[in-house]
């Protein structure tokens, strides 16, 4: 855990995430300021805006335009949710934020509320992580307890409830459709849209979802402003963000920096290559968005804009580094198996698709490829990406035809000599784990 | 109004249409398993992606809005390319059986493939494998064949209003299955099959007997409960081989309940009645018609001169056709006598005289979902009207508030606000008390034949929460069930009824026992007052010297079979004009003259909201059976009766609807002349019998269809007691009891059902087992057997 930035710094490990040291931190001094001076909802959001900070959960979306779609003179109840049902293969960043820092996220969570004219949220947690659910349910208490959550917030006449709700596992609950189905109860299966989450969400009401690093980044906003933020990162890629940096490194861990550090700085703090080999590969935005070749990446910088432009996705900033020991089909066979597994089998292309995927990439790995295998893969994951519910369907597929498009020849050598390209021998030695 | 362009066509739709509805105006096609009119929108088969203009990717046309200006293709390379993907995506793991699916020839899945399938799989792997489902006796499982549409699902939930399916597992090993040990139970099972898509649900009792293509299809008309739903008989050499809806969208939509669906299971049985007998010397004798209508034209001839024409009655089943009641009233009328009735489990005949017209629903069916408030009294209503049920069902969602008043409940299925539960005994008053608050939470003065009766009675929180609720509607309807036509107190309640929906505004209306409970009162096929002829009550307590029975069985279909069966066995004559022979008639009746069942002969139902529905013969009659119409006229003819030289079923239709052959609206009244009701004050503390006619036991012909009776509808009848009561008598739960009534007994198991009013025994009617008790309500006393 190193950060250069505004969640994870100032933090002591487990010892640091009470009330009291969130406090001395300048917790809750945004909310506090907001109550005091009655700052208008709508100049929060500007803040917001002008902050331009990005949703952290993977699809980069515009935090305060999405704020600005909730329809503030609907009567009636409006939920605001936080997915902490952080998922996909390689991130492991809300956990941390939740373990070390879990009132900047419920400080967060009661400003959007404010903003927005919510009066009930849900933080809906990974069901594999339940001591960090435990600790999250202590930090409400002590909100609660000390006046910041609940009725008459800080003796205001703003009412803001906040309640943790824990998942099952499963990976589709982090969809912000699904993630409402569960809440409410029901099997976690994406709903269509439109319509949308802000006009029909959480038991129909007007429901925002935003992810725990997006609210957790809220209170620093408010407090230093929107521009203080901005200048964190690089225009259009305001702040600064976690990366889960996993794979052949070094150091693996959480790393916050400014959007806009060079791969290479990245790297350079996770501790370099693991045994100082060579880099082959880094999926650099979570399981689902695009492999990128070693060489690509080092010209990137980590922003949204740098490796969209690259032809991948900052995604919820999970960084995949893979040395040359990898063997890419390999790969590819673990990430589809976990598609295969995590489709909700609702919707037919994704249901099917999924399988199917994993099947051809297994028998190619498995010795028994065949020649135009690589098209099929490719035909498949066009008629899959586009045509579903939600973005599974897409997530399962980019990966496939990144692999396929970038490392052909590793498929291309496993479907004609029926081995790997990356001896076995070579494979296991990188394998080992490294002492350095 | 919104434009749109569709394949180059232009045209509005209104505001929240979707393209899928635009394209369906337009004439488009667009191919889709899971999208269906009447459920909600799951969009997740993908088969109806379509090309928008300025969308990046291809949508799916069920759940797209229309926007102002958009332009679609249907058809579209990159419309078609999308629903070909999604098509070999179904595919692969569909195991492709159509030579032994039964589905095959009406396969959506196999129509489709055929215009958007590859020639060969690209899928060589090993396709998935679904363990089959125990769905009950009626719907059978071939699950691996299922895409997973969900169709079935959004049925059960959103119509039959139970989930009583779902979608267990992720991904591919997502399945569809009901609860674990449980089937489907609900009474419109049967729509799932036509709802399936693909071969994954059919129909137990049909499957592997026709294809779809060597049956025809026949329409036909529902002769079981009061909606009368449209019908295709399919057949198959002269046989039903199964039935199934006709969409009428103002009568049962595009549903069938259960009932409908596969009573045609015992049009055939051993039991079928398919010659004229005779009894000889105590022997039955199969005989031909002549000799049988001889035998009857000599026996009523010589009854009529030795005894007087009074002494001759008949009673027709409410199931019988109209021409079949026109003509049996004619007949008896013909001879000179007035006793005539179908109204078979009605006790109170005290309004006889006193109505205006034939009672019934007082709206249309389709005018429902245009409700606000509802009180129904007295009413079984699931069970009794699945589909009238499923309509309010309906409308609950869009904001009817129901409220009920009942001596026992069943699950509804939908939510009930305000719920009355009394005793038998109690329901005038009860119905006194909402009368009252309503009185006063509207302003109105009572009338004055109740302002007197009501003077006296309390009203408590449940009957001024009701009338809070009733009187707030702005489209009210009071609906009298079938229990409160049976009820012995049944004018006082009719007449309360009248009341309420005065007060409130609503329309009252009778929801009908059965096919003609509204034909019959067309057709006079009850006593007139006026020329002294009895009812059915009078004709069982009063034994005439020769009786013909219509299409029923006096054990089961009558309000008290005790009397009946003794008052026929002292009789000189009993014929009875059936479709089946059984233990009674066998025992007491001197002709059994075999009818035609309703497919095959022709005749009208009338339903409850007065729609006369004609229907034809589907098949040739079985055996030497006859239309009825047919069987009477010659009868009629045999004795010599004016009138009776009809040579076309239309003649006899007509002359009971006119020339238009419809019913004219101002013979439907359920209003009665005011009269005064006393309201007892004294309560029995007597245990009181609550009869409902279960589903599947309520005719001869669905009592006859072995799966439905395999289904949990056609349980063996238990007494069903209140916790309270049970233990105040010192009873358990689950133990066997004697019910006794004054006439007899029956011995069941006890049951604790918590929606039946206390001081009460609920025990089905219609069934063997209970027959013996006599009347259908009264005073019962419980022992352990």
């Amino acid at each position: 855990m190193t950060s250069q930035g505004i969640i994870l710094s100032g933090l002591d490990g487990d010892r640091t995430w009470r009330l009291a040291d969130y406090v001395k931190r300048g917790g809750y001094e945004a909310l506090r300021k907001i109550i005091a001076e009655q700052i208008p909802a709508d100049q929060i959001i500007g803040e917001v805006k002008k902050s331009a900070l990005r949703g952290r959960g993977g699809a980069g979306f515009p935090t305060g335009l999405k704020w600005s779609f909730m329809p503030r003179a609907f009567p009636g109840a409006k939920y605001l949710a936080c997915n902490s049902d952080e998922g996909e293969p390689g991130t492991f960043k809300d956990r941390d934020i939740l373990r070390y820092n879990p009132h900047t996220v419920i400080e967060g969570m009661i400003i959007a509320g404010y903003a927005m004219g919510c009066e009930r949220g849900y933080n809906y947690i990974h069901g594999e992580i339940f001591e960090v659910y435990d600790r999250f349910e202590e930090a409400l208490a002590e909100a609660r307890e000390a006046g910041l959550l609940g009725k008459n917030i800080l003796g205001s006449d703003f009412s803001f409830d906040l309640f943790a709700h824990h998942g099952y596992g499963a990976y589709i609950c982090g969809e912000e459709t699904a993630l409402l189905e569960s809440i409410e109860g029901k099997k976690g299966q994406p709903r269509f849209k439109p319509p949308f989450p802000a006009s029909f969400g959480l038991y129909g009401k007007p429901t925002t979802i935003n992810n725990t690093e997006t609210f957790a980044s809220i209170p620093y906003i408010i407090r230093e402003g929107g521009e203080a933020f901005l200048a964190l990162g690089k225009p259009n890629n305001g702040g600064t963000k976690l990366f889960s940096v996993s794979g052949h490194v070094n150091k693996p861990g959480n790393y916050e920096i400014p959007l806009g550090t060079p791969f290479s700085v990245l790297l350079e703090m996770a501790g370099g290559m693991r045994g100082g080999r060579k880099l082959k590969a880094v999926i650099p935005g979570g399981s689902s968005a695009p492999v990128l070749p070693g060489d690509v990446m080092m010209d990137c910088t980590m922003d949204y804009d740098s490796i969209s432009k690259a032809g991948s996705m900052l995604g919820s900033g999970a960084v995949i580094v893979m040395d040359e020991t990898t063997c890419m089909v390999k790969a590819l066979e673990r990430l589809s198996y976990f598609y295969f597994e995590e489709s909700c089998g609702q919707c037919t292309p994704c249901r099917e698709g999924t399988g199917w995927l994993y099947r051809v990439v297994h028998r190619i790995e498995n010795g028994l490829g065949r020649p135009d295998d690589m098209d099929l893969l490719n035909s498949v994951t066009s008629n899959i990406m586009g045509r579903t519910i939600c973005a599974l369907g897409d997530a399962a597929s980019m990966p496939v035809q990144s692999f396929v498009k970038h490392f052909g020849d590793e498929f291309a050598f496993h479907i004609e000599q029926k081995k790997c390209l990356v001896p076995p021998q070579v494979q296991y030695d990188g394998s080992k784990i490294y002492v350095a | 109004m919104l434009d749109i362009e569709i394949d180059g066509k232009q045209l509005q739709v209104p505001d929240g249409s979707t393209v899928m509805e635009a394209a369906t105006k337009v004439g488009a096609y667009v191919p889709h398993f899971c999208y269906h009119k009447k459920l909600s929108i799951a969009a997740n088969c993908r088969m109806c992606l379509v090309q928008v203009e300025k969308a990046p990717k291809p949508l799916p046309a069920c759940a797209t809005p229309v926007t102002n200006g958009m332009k679609v293709w249907t058809h579209s390379e990159q419309a078609v390319k999308a629903q070909k993907g999604v098509m070999e995506f179904l595919l692969i793991n569909h195991p492709l059986d159509c030579p032994v699916c039964d589905q095959g020839g009406e396969c959506q899945l196999q129509d489709l493939s055929v215009g958007y399938g590859g020639v060969q799989s690209r899928y060589e792997e090993e396709k998935r494998v679904v363990t089959n489902k125990n769905l009950g006796p009626l719907v059978s499982s071939d699950m691996t064949r299922c895409i997973n549409c969900t169709r079935c699902v959004r049925f059960t939930t959103e119509i039959a209003g139970l989930m009583e399916l779902g979608q267990a597992f992720r991904g591919e090993h997502a399945e569809i299955m009901p609860f674990v040990e449980k089937t489907v139970d609900t009474e419109l099972s049967g729509n799932i099959i036509d709802l399936c898509p693909v071969g994954a649900l059919t129909s137990k009792p049909f499957r592997f007997s026709a294809r779809a293509w060597e049956m025809s299809r026949r329409k036909s008309i529902s002769p079981h409960d009061s909606l009368g739903s449209n019908l295709v008989v399919q057949v198959k050499h002269d046989a039903v081989k199964r039935v199934l809806p006709l969409d009428n969208d103002a009568v049962n939509e595009c549903w069938i309940s259960d009932k409908d669906r596969f009573s045609y299971e015992g049009l055939n049985g051993p039991d079928r009645l398919t010659r004229p007998m005779v009894k000889q010397g105590g022997q039955w004798i199969e005989t031909d018609w002549q000799v049988a209508m001889d035998y009857l034209v000599q026996g009523l001839k010589s009854i009529k001169s030795e005894h007087g024409a009074d002494s001759i009655g008949a009673l027709a089943s409410p199931h019988s056709t109209l021409e079949e009641l026109y003509l049996l009233q004619a007949l008896v009328r013909g001879l000179g006598s007035d006793n005539i009735d179908f109204r078979l489990r009605q006790s109170d005949f005290s309004m006889d005289g006193l109505g205006r017209g034939a009672p019934w629903l007082g709206m249309a069916v389709a005018d429902i979902a245009s409700l606000d408030r509802l009180l129904i009294i007295g009413s079984f209503f699931r069970k009794d009207h699945p589909l009238i049920a499923q309509r309010v069902r309906q409308a609950v969602k869009k904001g009817l508030k129901v409220s009920a008043v009942n001596s026992a409940f069943d699950d509804w299925q939908l939510a009930i606000q305000n719920r009355v539960t009394v005793s038998p005994v109690e329901m005038v008053r009860a119905l006194g008390r909402i009368a009252k608050a309503l009185a006063i939470e509207t302003g109105k003065a009572l009338s004055e034949s109740f302002a007197e009766s009501l003077a006296g009675i309390e009203i408590d929180e449940g009957s001024k929460s009701l009338a809070v609720s009733i009187a707030s509607g702005r489209r009210v309807a009071v609906w009298l069930g079938n229990q409160a036509v049976q009820h012995a107190e049944a004018a006082k309640l009719h007449a309360l009824a009248q009341e309420i929906s005065r007060l409130s505004g609503a329309s009252l209306g009778v929801l009908g026992e059965a096919a003609n409970s509204v034909g019959g009162y067309l057709a006079g096929a009850l006593p007139n007052v006026s020329a002294n002829g009895l009812n059915v009550a009078q004709m069982l307590a009063a034994p005439l010297r020769a009786y013909l029975l219509l299409g029923l069985e006096p054990e089961l279909d009558l309000a008290d079979p005790v009397s009946a069966r003794k008052v026929f066995q002292g009789s000189e004559m009993v014929a009875v004009f059936s479709a089946f022979k059984f233990e009674g008639a066998l025992e007491y009746a001197d002709v059994m003259l075999p009818i035609a069942p309703f497919t095959e002969t022709a005749g009208t139902f009338v339903n409850c909201e007065g729609r006369a529905q004609s229907f034809h013969p589907v098949v040739k009659s079985t055996g030497d059976s006859r239309p009825a119409w047919k069987v009477l006229r010659v009868l009629g003819e045999g004795l010599g009766l004016e009138k009776f030289g009809y040579e076309m079923i239309d003649e006899v239709r007509a002359s009971v609807l006119g020339a238009n052959m419809a019913v004219d609206p101002v013979n439907l009244d359920c209003g009665i002349a005011e009269v005064p009701v006393n309201i007892d004050r004294n309560t029995s503390n007597v245990l009181q019998r609550i009869a409902d006619i279960p589903i599947h036991f309520a005719d001869p012909l669905v009592r006859r269809s072995p799966p439905l009776q395999a289904t949990s509808d056609a349980e063996v009848p238990r007494a069903r007691v209140h916790a309270n009561t049970i233990a105040m008598l010192g009873l358990g739960n689950g133990i066997e009891v004697r019910v006794k009534s004054a006439r007899g007994e029956a011995k069941v198991r006890l049951s604790e059902d918590n929606d039946v009013a206390e001081g009460c025994v609920r025990l089905a009617g219609a069934h063997p087992l209970t027959a013996g008790l006599g009347s259908l309500h009264g005073e019962v006393s419980l022992e352990r057997a």
